[in-house]
C-alpha cells in the first residue's frame, strides 16, 4: 500500500514537471507534493516531520538544528551507491527545500572508505553523488541548483582501519554553498 | 628457505653538510645468496679534506638495497685500499668477498670534483670496470648512484635504477588541519624536494617520459583538475578541468598523449587527449566505471580498471578504443594496472578475501602471484629496470611505502618522520649532463 502511494506520487511529480514551464510552476509541483509526503510522514519517518509546513522550507530552516536540512549526511554500504529505503525521506527533504529555493546552490559531495585504489574510488564516490544528484532532480529541483564533487577516499570523515570508520566514510554529504 | 633479515637502517643524520633524507629505508626481508662485496671508503688523493658526500657509503647502501649484494660493513674491512696497486686480493679471498670497489674523490678545479673508481673480481684477481667522472659538489650524490647503475649493470647484466627518482604524495595532520604535499626524492630517499603544498587532496602523480614533468590530480578549490608541473621550472598548465571528475593521468611512451579519466559526458570513462592541440578522443563508452588506463611500452594498447563485469578487474583495448578484453579472473577485485618496462607482466593491486595486496600477472600465461603481505597495500610502480615494485602500504596506523624485488624474495620499507605517504611513481631513467 505503501509503494503504491509512493509510485502514485513519483507519477504526480512527473505528470505536474511536465505541465510547468518556469521555476514557479516547479515550486506549484512541490506543494502538491509536499502534502502526499506529509501524509506518508504521518506513518511514521520521524525526520520528515517538518517537511509538510511551507515555514519550515525558508533559508532559515538552514541553520535550524530541529529541521530535517540539518542533517546532511547519507550513508552507504560497501561498494553500493544505492540509497537506503529510510534515508530516502530526508533525500526528499532537502529536494522540497531546494525546490522552493531555487536560488539556493548545494553541493553534493561522494566519499568512499579507504579499501581498493584511489581512483577507483574517485568513480564510486561519484556514483553515490550522482544517485543523489538524480533523487533531487527527480524531485523537482533544477540542474543548475547542483553540482557534484567525488573525493573518493580522500576525505575521509574518521580516521581508522576497521568497519566502524568505514561506515562512517561511505558517504555522501550535502554542501550548501554559502550557507 | 631461511632467511637473513638484514635491518640496515639509513637514518636522518646529525652531520649538517650532508644531504637529508626525507625517508628512512629499512631492509625487512633480506635475500639468500646476496652477493658478499666490499666497498672500501674512497680516499681522498693527496689532499686532506672531507667531501661534501661519502660516495662509497651511498654505493654501498645502493647495492645492499638492491637486495642482490650484502656489503661488507667498513668495520670489517680488512685493508683500505685506494690505488690499483695498494691491492692484494689474497686477503679479501679469505674474507669471501666475490667483488671489491675501491676509489678516490679529488676536487678538481673550481667547486668541482672527480670521482675514479674500479670494480674488481676478487677470485680472478682482476679489473673489471673502472671510470673517472666529473661532479659538481651538488652533484656527488647522482654520480655516486651512476657509479652503482654501472657496478650493477657489471655484476648483473641488467641495468641499474639508482640514478633515478621517486615521486610521492604526503599527507599530514597539523593542528587539526590536514595538508597535501607532493614531494619527489632520489630513490634512496634523500634530497626530498616539494613541488606543491595544498590544503586539499592531491593524487595520482604520473612521471612525463623524458622525466622532466609531473602530472597530478589536484582538489584546489574543492574539485578535481589536472595539471603537468615542469619540475625544474615549478611551472605548470592546466590540462583537463571538465565538468565532473578530471582524474588518472597516464602518458603515453612518445609522450605526445595524455589518458585520462573524465566523466564530462555522464560516468567516468578513458580518453585520450593528445598534448599538442588539446583534443580528446574518447576510448570507452558504457555505465561502468572505467579508470586508470595505463599505456603498454610499445605504445600499442591501454590497460585500464573497469567494473563493467560487477566488480573492478582490468581489462586491455588498443589505444584506438573499442573492444577490450579481460585480463584479470582471480579475486574480487584487480586494480591500478603497471606495465613492467618490457610489457610482459602487469604489477596491480589484488583484492581477495578482504585483503589488498600487491600482484604480477604474466601477460603471456595470465599466472599471477601474490607479492605483498599486508591488508591494504595499493599503488603499485615498477622500477625503470624492472627489478623491484615500490607501493604503499599501512605499519601501524601510518602510512608508509615498501617495495618488493620483483620475485618476491627482498623487501624494504620506505617511512617518513611524520606524517602519511602513498601513491609513489618510480622515475624513467634519467640522464643528466
Amino acid at each position: 500500500m505503501k509503494l503504491v502511494l509512493k509510485l502514485m506520487m513519483a507519477l504526480a511529480v512527473v505528470w505536474l514537471a511536465g505541465c510547468s514551464s518556469t521555476g514557479g510552476g516547479k515550486g506549484d509541483v512541490a506543494v502538491e507534493d509536499r502534502s502526499d509526503t506529509g501524509m506518508e510522514a504521518g506513518a511514521g519517518a520521524a525526520t520528515t516531520s517538518g517537511v509538510g509546513d511551507y515555514g519550515a522550507l525558508t533559508i532559515e530552516a538552514l541553520n535550524d538544528p530541529n529541521s530535517p536540512l540539518s542533517q546532511r549526511v547519507i550513508y552507504f554500504a560497501f561498494d553500493s551507491s544505492e540509497v537506503a529505503e529510510q534515508d530516502r525521506p530526508l533525500v526528499e527533504a532537502h529536494a522540497a527545500f531546494l525546490a522552493a529555493n531555487p536560488t539556493v546552490k548545494v553541493t553534493v559531495e561522494g566519499h568512499t572508505d579507504e579499501r581498493g585504489s584511489r581512483e577507483y574510488n574517485i568513480g564510486l564516490g561519484d556514483r553515490r553523488a550522482q544517485s543523489i544528484r538524480r533523487m533531487l532532480e527527480f524531485q523537482g529541483v533544477a540542474p543548475n541548483q547542483i553540482s557534484v564533487v567525488s573525493f573518493g577516499e580522500e576525505k575521509p570523515a574518521t580516521e581508522g582501519h576497521d568497519e566502524s570508520a568505514w561506515s562512517l566514510n561511505r558517504r555522501v554529504e550535502l554542501v550548501y554553498v554559502g550557507y | 628457505m631461511k632467511k637473513i633479515a638484514l635491518s640496515l637502517l639509513f637514518v636522518f643524520t646529525c652531520l649538517p653538510w650532508l644531504a637529508r633524507a626525507a625517508l628512512t629505508i629499512e631492509i625487512t626481508q633480506g635475500m639468500d645468496g646476496a652477493v658478499p662485496v666490499a666497498v672500501v671508503p674512497f680516499g681522498t688523493g693527496a689532499n686532506r679534506y672531507t667531501p661534501p658526500e661519502d660516495v662509497s657509503a651511498i654505493i654501498a647502501a645502493d647495492l645492499a638495497r638492491s637486495g642482490r649484494f650484502a656489503p661488507l660493513p667498513v668495520q670489517n674491512l680488512i685493508a683500505r685500499p685506494v690505488e690499483i696497486g695498494d691491492v692484494r686480493f689474497q686477503d679479501w679471498r679469505t674474507l669471501g668477498v666475490e667483488n671489491l670497489v675501491i676509489g678516490k674523490v679529488e676536487p678538481y678545479g673550481d667547486g668541482q670534483y672527480r670521482v675514479q673508481f674500479r670494480l674488481f673480481d676478487v677470485f680472478r684477481g682482476r679489473q673489471i670496470t673502472g671510470y673517472s667522472l666529473p661532479a659538481p659538489a651538488d652533484g656527488l650524490r647522482y654520480v655516486a648512484h651512476r657509479i652503482s647503475d654501472i657496478i650493477y649493470e657489471a655484476l648483473t647484466g641488467q641495468p641499474g635504477a639508482f640514478a633515478t627518482r621517486i615521486a610521492y604524495v604526503i599527507s599530514e595532520t597539523v593542528n587539526g588541519k590536514k595538508t597535501y604535499e607532493l614531494q619527489l626524492a632520489d630513490s634512496d630517499g634523500y634530497n626530498p624536494r616539494t613541488l606543491l603544498s595544498s590544503v586539499q587532496p592531491l593524487m595520482s602523480p604520473a612521471w612525463s617520459p623524458d622525466g622532466r614533468k609531473l602530472a597530478y590530480v589536484s582538489f584546489e578549490n574543492r574539485r578535481a583538475r589536472v595539471f603537468i608541473q615542469d619540475i625544474a621550472s615549478g611551472k605548470r598548465e592546466e590540462l583537463a578541468a571538465f565538468s565532473g571528475i578530471n582524474g588518472a593521468p597516464a602518458w603515453s611512451p612518445d609522450g605526445k598523449y595524455m589518458a585520462v579519466t573524465l566523466s564530462r559526458d555522464g560516468n567516468p570513462e578513458i580518453y585520450s587527449m593528445r598534448l599538442s592541440d588539446r583534443s580528446l578522443k574518447r576510448l570507452t563508452n558504457g555505465p561502468s566505471i572505467d579508470t586508470e588506463p595505463v599505456w603498454s611500452p610499445d605504445g600499442s594498447s591501454i590497460v585500464f580498471t573497469s567494473d563493467r563485469g560487477g566488480s573492478p578487474q582490468l581489462y586491455r583495448m588498443s589505444v584506438q578504443g573499442g573492444r577490450a578484453e579481460r585480463l584479470t579472473f582471480e579475486g574480487n577485485y584487480n586494480a591500478s594496472a603497471d606495465f613492467a618496462p618490457d610489457g610482459k607482466t602487469l604489477a596491480m593491486v589484488h583484492g581477495e578475501g578482504g585483503k589488498y595486496r600487491i600482484a604480477t600477472q604474466d601477460l603471456d600465461s595470465g599466472l599471477l602471484r601474490v607479492l605483498s603481505e599486508g591488508s591494504l597495500d595499493e599503488s603499485p610502480s615498477f622500477a625503470p629496470n624492472g627489478s623491484m615494485i615500490i607501493y604503499a602500504t599501512e605499519d601501524g596506523h601510518r602510512g608508509v611505502l615498501a617495495a618488493v624485488s620483483s620475485d618476491g624474495r627482498f623487501r624494504q620499507r620506505f617511512s617518513l618522520q611524520q606524517g602519511n605517504v602513498r601513491e609513489p611513481v618510480w622515475s624513467p631513467f634519467e640522464k643528466r649532463e
